[in-house]
């Protein structure tokens, strides 16, 4: 689907917009494991995704991958201003596929899993303030 | 709880998605399996194209299209809208011939006007302390301080404050990245960790007024793909909506600071907003005034009746599907009742 310069670049962006962390022990969106789930999701927004990498190579005067990283920093930087709607698909897909991954998850404290069957456990509020509300008389009447 | 055969809720927090859990009380798992079992032949992926009427000016039946594009004719004693504001008016408008050349139902000339969504604003707050996040139902808490008229507000009626609780993983990111707030590069990740399960918030969902220049008509090119002629909107804010969205980014926004937000965001009206659809059929006594009585029979036809949003004279200031359904509810009682003289 994509050419392989195009794959290269999109590796590129996806690692400028997140890279690795030694600090919270992450990888970056370029990750082998992520960017196959980046190019395996592409789905539907391909063509979006296809024409974003076009305009970004065509910016880059050949393939965004091979400039040098000052240059791909300006790039980058001016394609983020200019790339619309297009991007934002692209954007979206890279985080998706970024914050759905295992390690992420855990380092954000989630247990790595759907949340069927286990479900969550969440703080419970004080009901005590529905008291005044359930001791008012019926705002409705009975249904026939 | 446990509840009439459905488990307890367990917090998964994906409820407008569908419920895997079971517990949320969604139609197709409470009316439909009830309907089923009590002899409802249920036809789905068909299309309606008009309803058809006899010499007698009742309806006669609904001509619609199966998933192949097939045509097929269902005769029918009465014949029973419920597809909302659009589909209501839409298919009512298609209805046309001699008797009724405007259209089904529409001596009053009302089919498709008045139209109303929710106009809906979005406020939420980033807070320094862990919150909630992604896990139990979004939409937890409600408020009415707002909701009915007070003149001083500048407004006429009101809205309904919904609290809710925070995203998940993926949706803290987009949403960060399109409102700035998420970098790219090496701060990314620790301007992530500001905004994930730190943020929390409300919709005041604000109860749109009937207006006729908000309408439903037939679109006169555009058609799907059996052909039917595609239903065009035409809607414009009122001012008196505006100010009710301007009220509720004041009032919310106080309320957030107050709960201690550093950082507020918000929508009004949310551009992906209109998904309750009222008022192109309104209910009324006066035929002139209105398209169905005040048991939901249709004025001009005695056997075609319509229990959707579509009768809604005012949009009310709250979710509408309780109040289709408790009308839904009470239009089948009243036809039950007077089955004897249903067509007088």
């Amino acid at each position: 689907m994509l050419s392989a310069d195009q794959c290269r670049s999109l590796r590129c962006l996806a690692e400028m917009m997140i890279p690795t962390s030694a600090d919270y022990g992450v990888p970056s969106a370029g990750d082998d494991a992520i960017f196959g789930d980046i190019l395996q999701s592409l789905g539907r927004d391909a063509g979006h995704v296809i024409a974003v990498l076009q305009t970004l190579d065509a910016m880059s005067g050949g393939p965004f991958a091979d400039l040098d990283p000052q240059r791909r920093d300006a790039i980058a930087a001016q394609f983020r201003e200019t790339g619309g709607e297009a991007l934002a698909y692209l954007t979206r897909i890279i985080l998706q596929c970024y914050y759905r991954d295992d390690r992420v998850m855990r380092s954000l404290g989630m247990e790595p899993r759907p949340p069927f069957p286990k479900g969550f456990e969440v703080e419970q509020g004080d009901w005590s303030l529905l008291d005044p509300v359930r001791a008012r008389p019926k705002l409705y009447r009975d249904a026939g | 709880m446990d509840y009439e055969g459905r488990a307890k809720c367990t917090n998964l927090g994906h409820c407008t998605s569908g419920c895997a859990q079971g517990a949320k009380a969604s139609t197709d798992i409470t009316y439909w399996p009830a309907a089923i079992r009590a002899g409802v032949e249920l036809h789905t992926r068909c299309r309606v194209r008009e309803i058809t009427t006899n010499e007698h000016g009742m309806a006669s039946g609904v001509v619609y299209y199966d998933a192949d594009g097939v045509e097929h004719f269902q005769p029918a004693e009465v014949v029973i809208l419920a597809c909302n504001a659009v589909g209501t008016a839409r298919i009512l408008l298609n209805s046309v011939s001699a008797r009724f050349p405007t259209g089904l139902a529409n001596s009053s000339g009302l089919v498709g006007k008045n139209l109303m969504f929710h106009p809906y604003a979005r406020i939420a707050g980033y807070f320094d302390e862990m919150l909630d996040g992604y896990r139990g139902p979004g939409n937890c808490i409600w408020s009415q301080e707002f909701y009915e008229t007070d003149q001083s507000r500048g407004f006429m009626r009101g809205y309904t404050f919904e609290f809710s609780r925070g995203q998940g993983p993926v949706m803290a990111a987009v949403d960060g990245m399109q409102t700035g707030r998420l970098p790219w590069g090496a701060e990314h990740h620790r301007a992530y960790r500001k905004l994930f399960c730190h943020r929390t918030g409300m919709v005041a969902i604000c109860e749109d007024l009937p207006e006729e220049h908000n309408t439903v008509t037939l679109d006169p090119v555009l058609k799907d793909t059996n052909g039917i002629p595609a239903p065009k909107i035409t809607y414009t804010l009122s001012a008196n909506s505006r100010r009710m969205l301007d009220h509720a980014v004041a009032r919310a926004s106080e309320i957030l600071r107050a709960a201690g937000a550093y950082d507020l965001w918000y929508e009004a009206p949310i551009p992906g907003g209109g998904w309750h659809l009222m008022g192109t059929a309104r209910m009324g006594t006066d035929p002139a005034r209105s398209v169905v009585n005040e048991w939901g029979r249709s004025h001009d036809v005695k056997n075609l009746f319509i229990v959707d949003g579509s009768i809604f004279v005012t949009s009310g200031g709250v979710n509408p599907t309780r109040t289709i359904q408790a009308l839904a509810l009470y239009i089948a009682d009243s036809i039950k009742q007077r089955l004897a003289t249903l067509f007088d």
